[in-house]
């Protein structure tokens, strides 16, 4: 194969690439909700590293100049798909359970709330990383993905009502749960856990 | 309307932050409510550690670590 001078080895790049797929995938599921799509924007996605190889110019890192081609591959999919019916989640997602569960009827929190640490020493960074995940994961379909067009994709909110096509107040109701959820969440999982 | 001021309320404006810019109104009634509140204070820090938190997790998701920290 031929190796330009200014581009990446391909065998270098292939493996690396092959390396990297599971992150890819994970990333992509956990923006995506929907394993076919999530493959669909890693395929798309490596097939634009290997077609643009030359054009990495090295200074950026590999991982970050990969990852940044999944993140457009992960919106054009939320584009492509945002009106079809499954990305508009069913039914119930208990939010009056969760409010009720940290405010009194009179709007006081019923339990101070706690201290956090910060999480994200050297020790035990991995292992909160692992929390934060699964607790992502765990957002109901809807509000994981607002979630993380916010918090992954960095998206404006704005953008992300035009993207999908949805009103800013539902928007804002969609965050404010997923946010409340994942201070639960963690709060249950992993800042209120026992020692580790 | 209605001026935002149990802890609900603020709660909802210290999320709401995090999303979008609050109003000179809401920004007025957060600090005034806050600066009484000992819960909201505490609230207000647990959203500003999961900020970084989450800041921490997408550079570790998005870049390669540094080699030392192998």
């Amino acid at each position: 194969m031929h190796t330009p001078q200014t581009g990446i080895d391909m065998q270098e790049l292939a493996r690396r690439i092959d390396a990297l797929r599971p992150t890819l995938l994970r990333l992509a599921q956990l923006q995506l909700r929907n394993p076919a799509w999530a493959e669909d924007a890693v395929s798309e996605t490596v097939l634009a590293v290997l077609q643009g190889a030359q054009r990495f110019n090295g200074t950026s890192q590999l991982k970050t100049w990969i990852v940044g081609i999944l993140k457009h591959k992960v919106l054009d999919q939320l584009r492509l798909h945002a009106r079809e019916p499954t990305l508009a989640d069913t039914g119930d997602d208990g939010e009056d359970d969760l409010d009720e569960l940290l405010f009194k009827g009179n709007g006081h929190f019923r339990e101070m709330p706690e201290h956090w640490a910060d999480p994200c020493s050297e020790l035990q960074r991995d292992q909160f990383f692992a929390v934060l995940e699964a607790c992502l994961d765990h957002l109901p379909n809807r509000q994981g993905r607002v979630f993380l067009m916010r918090e992954w994709l960095e998206i404006d909110s704005r953008v992300i009502c035009q993207e999908l096509d949805i009103a800013p107040t539902n928007l804002w109701v969609q965050l404010h749960r997923a946010r409340l959820r994942l201070r639960e969440c963690l709060q249950s999982n992993w800042f209120g856990a026992a020692p580790r | 309307m209605k001026i935002p001021n149990s802890c609900r309320d603020i709660s909802g404006l210290l999320l709401a932050r995090e999303d979008r810019s609050l109003s000179f109104g809401e920004r007025l009634a957060l600090r005034v409510h806050i600066l009484t509140c000992r819960a909201c204070q505490r609230f207000e820090k647990q959203t500003l550690t999961l900020r970084g938190a989450l800041r921490a997790w997408r550079a570790h998701q998005d870049h390669d670590d540094p080699p030392d920290s192998r």
